[in-house]
């Protein structure tokens, strides 16, 4: 069971959905905190999960308040950035270069692209988390 | 990471983490944690600033640039301006040159890149004289 869950977090590495900040968090987790990788995780899920909502609302009102979409994605990079998302991470910096350029259909494509990205990072994670308590 | 994680429990430090992100106030909360550091978390320059208002006061703040209400080059100005002589280290993923000038010249002692690790912050603990180099 241990190298199933060696096997699945070294996919999530191999596959660039997670780089070495990860391995920075599972650095903090110790006998006090045993659970905290996944904590963090969830609290980041959570959190980006707000924010991917305000962006939709945001974008589906069809004006493009480029500061503001900027600034929710600021956000969003700073978090996805702290856990490690790599993939994530990348599509949050492209968001913000076409927020800088005003370019409205460079961002909602790369919106949607983050979304299917932050989805699947979800989806893996949540995996290796219930692999690792068996 | 190389080296030892100095256990600075018995020195008593207290420290202050200023910042807006959720996942980055509980990243940064346990990284000082894991090196026996007590510490505070607050949301934004303002609250910042309160606290010290308030009578408490801090060996080390950490302090994010881009933050709501009143971000970190604002906030440290106004606790230098108050006579806070508190060490402060700015964290932020805004690194560009004239922004790292702008921010030291509020009024810094350290400066460092997010996302913040235990390496870092070790580094910046040296820098400003907290523990013994090894």
């Amino acid at each position: 069971m241990q190298r199933q869950v060696a096997l699945i977090k070294q996919s999530l590495f191999d596959q660039g959905y997670l780089d070495e900040q990860f391995m920075e968090l599972e650095e903090l987790q110790d006998d006090a905190n045993p659970n905290f990788v996944e904590e963090v995780a969830t609290l980041y899920f959570k959190d980006s999960a707000r924010l991917i909502n305000n962006i939709d609302q945001a974008l589906e009102r069809g004006s493009f308040d480029f500061n503001r979409l900027d600034s929710y994605m600021h956000q969003f990079k700073g978090s996805s950035t702290s856990i490690g998302a790599s993939k994530v991470k990348t599509e949050c910096t492209m968001f913000r270069e076409y927020c800088r350029a005003g370019n409205a259909e460079g961002c909602l494509r790369t919106f949607k692209q983050l979304k299917k990205e932050h989805a699947t990072l979800r989806k893996k994670l949540e995996q290796y988390f219930q692999a690792s308590k068996r | 990471m190389a080296g030892e994680i100095p256990n600075l429990a018995e020195s008593n430090l207290r420290a202050l983490v200023v910042d807006d992100n959720l996942v980055n106030q509980m990243m940064h909360h346990k990284l000082l944690d894991r090196l026996g550091i007590q510490n505070d978390v607050v949301c934004n320059g303002q609250e910042a600033v309160d606290v010290h208002c308030s009578g408490r006061n801090y060996d080390l703040i950490l302090m994010d640039m881009e933050m709501p209400i009143m971000n970190g080059i604002q906030a440290t100005k106004r606790l230098r301006e108050m006579g806070i002589e508190s060490k402060i280290a700015g964290v932020t993923t805004r690194a560009e040159e004239e922004e790292r000038k702008e921010f030291m010249e509020a009024g810094l002692n350290d400066f460092q890149e997010k996302p913040l690790t235990i390496s870092k912050l070790v580094s910046i603990l040296h820098n400003l004289d907290f523990c013994d180099q090894t």
